[in-house]
């Protein structure tokens, strides 16, 4: 409660935070009333861009272990709807895919991340590809299909359902960021030494952490599939929609919690178009990825931080260092 | 036993350019300290450089070597020369600059990948090479196995000579063990690095040439060859060479015996238990450090 508080009421920056929020939802929730059918499937979208992205950040930006299981999570709550989708109703099957996303990501955490370094993001690289295999193969043995019909949902109610996996995701990584544990792994981060000598239990944090960044992913599948009506591995476990996530929080600015967001829908509606416009789209995020690394460390958001930190100081303000 | 004669000479045949692979990006990641995403579309480049001049004006395929290998490793070099030295520049540490150049390699990645697929489409392509049967103690290999086997083998031999024989071999060693005593020592550091990285990418040219006698490719297959490499390195040690080439050699048999006894689609899959109880075991690989 406190901390609840902390985040949302004590400071007037706090306050105009939880307003923004607020608002943003209340509108949001009265968006399909006026819209036309498009708009909320495309805002659904948007949404689950997002969430990958703060998701992806709240381990990965903190940590600096880059997690590239993103694909994994997110393709394994695809196939729970795929499978369990007709016997319940849509918010059980999500909360469900989140909880299978935190234990398979919990499973992992526990087997790499007890050993520092790069090992962690090489095992996770490969993840997508090795369920996308292992679907592929159980499904030639023993269901002998490929792919698999999922109910679909009205476009509306998916929208009422990603919203509300948004919200919970951005109020509980604002919470959680304030908190011992968000600190604890932000101490991670910066010396990984430093936090163990300190008193943190460095692996059940980071695991933990990275569990519990799963979930949304695995929410977000669920809910989403449903709007495709069908699912196949290869839909599912796409290597690509691993890289997204990344590519939005470099993009956006990881530093940050709203840098991701404003990423992902920089990303999204940038994505959209160009699909329907020119079929060298990965070049031109390839190039993105590259100069955005090169020259803006930290994305568009810190720009625009260090921007307004200049005009209001008079130097451009190192906000984030090592402590 | 003729099933285990097949499966061993075959699993040798396809863990040799395994073994190449994984090579070329344990010397990327072992000196030039980059776990190189796009490794696998550098072998994808050169499959298709070797395809198109075959197919077109007929030449061996094993000429494509020569002109392969020197144009993968005149781009990988220009790369690191270019981008990955900037971002060393960048980056305070040298955990910083491990993540921001596996972001870069990925950002290369999408480029290359893409540039091919739009030029060459994501049909499987190959090409009849050595199409012939060749009996070994009572079993039929394809000859192409064989001649892949022993061409692999070569380069191996002659990368391990080069490394513990020459003058910039010793270096590049030397680098790796310990880069700031190395550059004290008089090693040109950042040259090292970068011709480090070229030789990665020189060998997955070596790679890819050897592919495209054995089996189709596809302008979508890179992904799946960077994660065998990895896996391969992982199993040998990090930036162990001698890790690299056993690794190769252990996953290729596995990898046949799996495709033999279960299925091909499971491979990747059964790689990936391997590496999940050694990282439970042991996490420093076969060979490493």
């Amino acid at each position: 409660m406190e901390l609840v508080k902390k985040v949302f009421w004590e400071t007037k920056a706090a306050k105009i935070q939880a307003l923004a929020i607020l608002a943003a939802f209340v509108f949001m929730m009265f968006i399909p009333s006026f819209s036309g059918a498009y708009p909320p499937l495309f805002l659904a979208w948007v949404m689950t861009y997002c969430t990958l992205s703060i998701s992806w950040t709240f381990f990965s930006g903190k940590t600096g272990y880059i997690s590239l299981a993103t694909a994994a999570f997110y393709g394994l709550g695809m196939y729970l709807q795929a499978v369990i989708g007709r016997e319940f109703p849509l918010g059980v099957t999500i909360l469900l895919a989140a909880l299978l996303a935190f234990g398979v990501g919990f499973g992992i955490g526990l087997i790499t991340l007890r050993l520092r370094g790069i090992y962690f993001t090489i095992f996770t690289f490969g993840l997508a590809l090795f369920l996308n295999r292992f679907f592929h193969w159980y499904e030639g043995v023993f269901t002998r299909t490929k792919g698999r019909f999922v109910k679909t949902f009205d476009n509306d109610m998916v929208f009422y359902a990603v919203l509300i996996v948004f919200i919970v995701t951005l109020v509980a990584i604002l919470l959680m960021n304030k908190s011992r544990f968000g600190l604890s792994l932000t101490c991670i981060g910066q010396n990984e030494d430093s936090a163990q000598h300190i008193g943190v239990n460095t692996t059940l944090t980071k695991v933990l952490a990275f569990a519990i960044s799963a979930a949304p992913a695995g929410a977000v599948g669920a809910a989403m599939i449903s709007t495709v009506g069908y699912v196949d591995p290869d839909l599912a476990f796409r290597m690509l929609a691993s890289f997204f996530p990344v590519l939005m929080a470099i993009f956006g600015g990881m530093f940050s919690t709203y840098g991701p967001i404003v990423g992902a829908v920089i990303f999204y509606v940038l994505q959209d178009y160009l699909l329907r416009t020119t079929n060298l789209y990965m070049v031109i995020f390839g190039t993105v990825m590259v100069v955005v690394v090169l020259v803006l460390p930290k994305g568009i958001f810190g720009l625009i931080d260090s921007m307004i930190a200049k005009k209001q100081r008079g130097y451009s303000g190192e906000v984030i260092g090592d402590v | 036993m003729d099933t285990f004669l097949l499966i061993l000479i075959n699993g040798c045949a396809m863990g040799s350019v395994y073994a190449l692979m994984a090579m070329g990006l344990s010397t990327q990641y072992g000196v030039a300290r980059i776990l190189n995403i796009s490794h696998g579309e550098f072998i994808v480049l050169a499959a298709f450089i070797t395809f198109v001049v075959h197919t077109r004006t007929g030449i061996h395929p094993l000429i494509c070597l020569l002109i392969a290998c020197p144009l993968v490793f005149a781009i990988s070099f220009l790369l690191h020369i270019t981008l990955f030295k900037r971002v060393k520049k960048i980056s305070p540490n040298m955990g910083v600059f491990e993540g921001n150049a596996i972001l870069v390699s990925f950002g290369i990645y999408f480029i290359v990948q893409n540039m091919i697929q739009s030029s060459m489409g994501s049909a499987p392509h190959s090409f009849p090479f050595m199409m012939y049967p060749y009996t070994v103690g009572g079993v039929n290999i394809a000859a192409s196995s064989v001649f892949v086997m022993v061409i692999a083998a070569i380069i191996c031999v002659a990368y391990s000579v080069f490394l513990s024989q020459t003058r910039l071999g010793k270096s590049i060693r030397a680098a790796a063990q310990d880069p700031q005593a190395a550059s004290l020592l008089g090693v040109k550091i950042n040259r090292i690095m970068a011709i480090c990285f070229g030789i990665g990418g020189l060998l997955a040219a070596c790679a890819g040439v050897l592919i495209t006698m054995r089996e189709p490719f596809s302008s979508v297959s890179g992904i799946g060859y960077t994660t065998i490499a990895i896996i391969i390195v992982v199993l040998g040690g990090l930036g162990s060479v001698k890790g690299a080439i056993l690794g190769g050699f252990i996953m290729g048999i596995a990898g046949y015996a799996i495709s033999t006894f279960v299925d091909s689609v499971f491979m990747i899959s059964a790689f990936y238990m391997i590496i999940m109880v050694l990282l439970v075991v042991r996490p420093k690989g076969l060979m490493g450090r």
